[in-house]
């Protein structure tokens, strides 16, 4: 049985700035997570498609053009439907403060917002994946 | 707790350690008039004019735009009401994508990150009320910014505008987005040819319009450091000019509107070093690299946008400090626009109140400071001067690393400047984490329960109404006209030996949209994959 943390990053809609999700990725490798990078402009079917091919544990969302509203749901309704109902999904970027209750609603475990640091959001990690 | 400051590397924000105390000895490789020469004389460090400010003040410029083109076009208004004495155009995410808005790619983005601009009718209603011969416009595009330039263009020639005598910058540089803010469409080769074919049509047409806006700001907020966005801007410089040439054009006929933008991070001398080096590295290139005659084709200009990346969510008062600080680098460096960012960036498109704070730091430096009275004040400071002379130098070391690879084209496609950030950003992220750095608020001074701020709410109508405008517009336009002028673009495209330009303006005239017209480039084209690293 694989031991490691398996984490699917990825970055939906059409922003393309994606230095937040490389630094994540980075320290998520370096905490020795197994992690898997979709690449940019993915829809929320190919997120939510990545997370079941790569058997996630937890799916990290990247976004800070300001459509996290329309696209995060979207990804939980979907993930929901391929029955991925114990990966924990994490969003990270411009997220105003109103969005987080809405988005923790509709099955985001967590949002980190400009400033956090990289050892916190291992730790959340650590802390709250159900490994299968 | 913090570091004691003993234990904290004394460096720059990019990391070069610096010394305790800078003596003339620093800097005896110094020669006034082969490194420095006086303002307005080349090789251009101390700046372009010899007396700077005192001449005219630089433009005070705030990039903005959100939701529909009627509502940017309100802040716009709002802005030349309030002082600002040049417009820049922010597009959203469909629009630099070549995307309408009723795309399903576009879901959630119109309006949010910029406004939304489908066709030549959305770029009429953005500029209503200005009269674009006497204002000066920056728009921030790059991938479609031969449709999106040729937008501005008809709207011009409908307000009976002579082409000669509009004023502006379209970005228009597509190296930087293929290393840095990823905002490409078509892969480099066709994305190079139509860059240069809107140098040659400026050139001719619109011969006061800057072509491009040659970016570092884009791999400065990628994670760079100020040397690596440097050298990679300068050399993306080179690259233009390389294919231009190849193209058959006389680099005296078009460097002289080749401009260069920059970030303003919060490192003050490392930053006025930067912006001195950048002068001065350019003069050489331009006059022994490529032998320019004209005067004007080796002078730097340039604008500045303060560090967006150095914005805290935390206190995000503190902003309009640090905001004031880097605009104070962008000044003394010698910029000749300036954006500052406004306090609420990191949570959202600023609101009108944070946007005028933003405006009056400007003013304030401006009118108040006494930094205007004199050109390049900071010029002779032992410290400065080595700063400036380490970062020419190490622009030509990356230089010459990226010649022995065949150029910019050939080393994105190695990865290696892409490479170079990413290591430099998680660099920079582990030493904030460390407490080597520190940064108010975030890692240091934190505040629990703060108070939040009022941010700018993009409201939800904006897709509607924005796609019920196109669908209207693909109703009532003339569309034989429509298929006519796609078919004859499309044929322009796939002969790849015609300049460009004249096809993208008929379409556009035909009311023809921004995501029609991409598509038909993209049927020819093809479209770019980023390889992963």
């Amino acid at each position: 049985m694989n031991e490691k943390v398996r984490v699917v990053v990825a970055k939906p809609g059409l922003d393309g700035h994606d230095r937040g999700a490389k630094v994540i990725a980075r320290a998520f490798r370096d905490a020795g997570f197994e992690v898997i990078y979709t690449g940019l402009r993915q829809t929320p079917e190919q997120i939510a498609n990545a997370a079941l091919q790569e058997d996630a544990d937890v799916v990290g969302l990247s976004v800070l053009s300001g459509a996290h509203m329309t696209l995060c749901p979207r990804i939980m309704d979907l993930m929901k439907k391929e029955g991925l109902d114990d990966v924990l999904v994490v969003v990270g970027g411009i997220i105003p403060d109103q969005d987080i209750p809405k988005l923790k609603e509709c099955g985001v475990s967590q949002v980190f917002q400009p400033g956090a640091s990289t050892e916190d959001i291992v730790s959340y990690i650590r802390q709250n994946v159900r490994k299968k | 707790m913090a570091k004691d400051v003993k234990e904290r590397p004394f460096t720059t924000v990019s990391g070069v350690p610096v010394e305790q105390l800078y003596t003339a000895d620093h800097i005896r490789d110094l020669n006034y008039e082969k490194d420095l020469g006086d303002p307005g004389s080349p090789p251009y460090t101390r700046g372009i004019y010899p007396g700077m400010y005192r001449g005219r003040l630089w433009t005070m410029r705030q990039f903005s735009g959100f939701g529909t083109a009627a509502d940017t076009n309100e802040r716009f208004h709002y802005l030349l009401k309030h002082g600002q004495t040049g417009l820049s155009v922010a597009f959203h995410l469909p629009t630099l994508m070549g995307y309408d808005s009723d795309h399903p790619m576009s879901e959630g983005e119109v309006g949010k990150c910029g406004v939304a601009i489908d066709s030549l009718a959305d770029m009429e209603t953005l500029f209503k009320g200005i009269p674009l011969d006497r204002i000066s416009t920056s728009m921030t595009t790059n991938a479609p910014a031969a449709i999106v330039w040729s937008m501005y263009l008809v709207v011009a020639e409908r307000q009976g505008a002579d082409w000669k005598r509009l004023r502006g910058t379209i970005q228009n540089d597509i190296l930087k987005e293929y290393i840095a803010q990823k905002t490409y469409i078509f892969p480099p080769r066709p994305s190079m040819k139509l860059i240069v074919d809107t140098f040659e049509f400026g050139t001719e047409h619109v011969p006061q319009w800057n072509t491009i806006s040659i970016s570092g700001y884009h791999i400065r907020e990628a994670g760079s450091t100020a040397l690596q966005e440097l050298a990679f801007t300068l050399y993306d410089g080179i690259e233009y000019v390389e294919w231009a040439r190849r193209q058959g054009l006389d680099i005296d006929d078009f460097a002289p509107r080749l401009s260069f933008f920059f970030n303003a991070h919060n490192d003050l001398f490392e930053e006025i070093a930067k912006y001195r080096a950048a002068r001065k590295v350019w003069y050489r290139v331009m006059t022994e690299r490529f032998g320019c005659k004209n005067p004007k084709s080796a002078v730097l200009r340039f604008h500045t946008q303060t560090a967006g990346c150095s914005l805290t969510a935390q206190q995000p008062y503190n902003n309009i400090v640090r905001v004031a600080v880097q605009a104070l680098a962008a000044v003394l460096g010698g910029t000749q626009s300036l954006h500052t960012n406004s306090l609420d960036e990191t949570l959202a498109l600023p609101t009108e109140h944070a946007a005028r704070i933003a405006l009056r730091t400007q003013q304030i430096l401006a009118h108040e400071t006494g930094i205007t009275n004199t050109a390049d004040p900071l010029g002779g400071s032992y410290f400065l001067e080595r700063l400036t002379l380490d970062m020419e130098r190490g622009c030509w070391d990356y230089f010459d690393r990226l010649d022995a690879m065949g150029g910019m084209v050939a080393a994105i496609e190695r990865g290696f400047p892409q490479r170079e950030i990413q290591d430099a950003s998680y660099e920079y992220q582990k030493a904030i984490e460390r407490k080597e750095k520190i940064t108010v608020g975030v890692n240091e001074f934190v505040m629990e329960n703060e108070p939040p701020i009022d941010i700018l709410l993009i409201d939800d109508s904006v897709t509607g109404r924005q796609i019920e405008q196109l669908r209207k517009l693909r109703q009532t336009r003339d569309n034989d006209r429509v298929k006519t002028t796609l078919k004859s673009l499309h044929e322009a495209a796939a002969t790849n030996d015609v300049n460009m330009m004249p096809s993208i303006l008929d379409c556009v005239r035909a009311y023809a949209t921004l995501g029609e017209i991409c598509d038909e480039l993209r049927s020819v084209y093809g479209v770019y994959e980023e390889p992963t690293f």
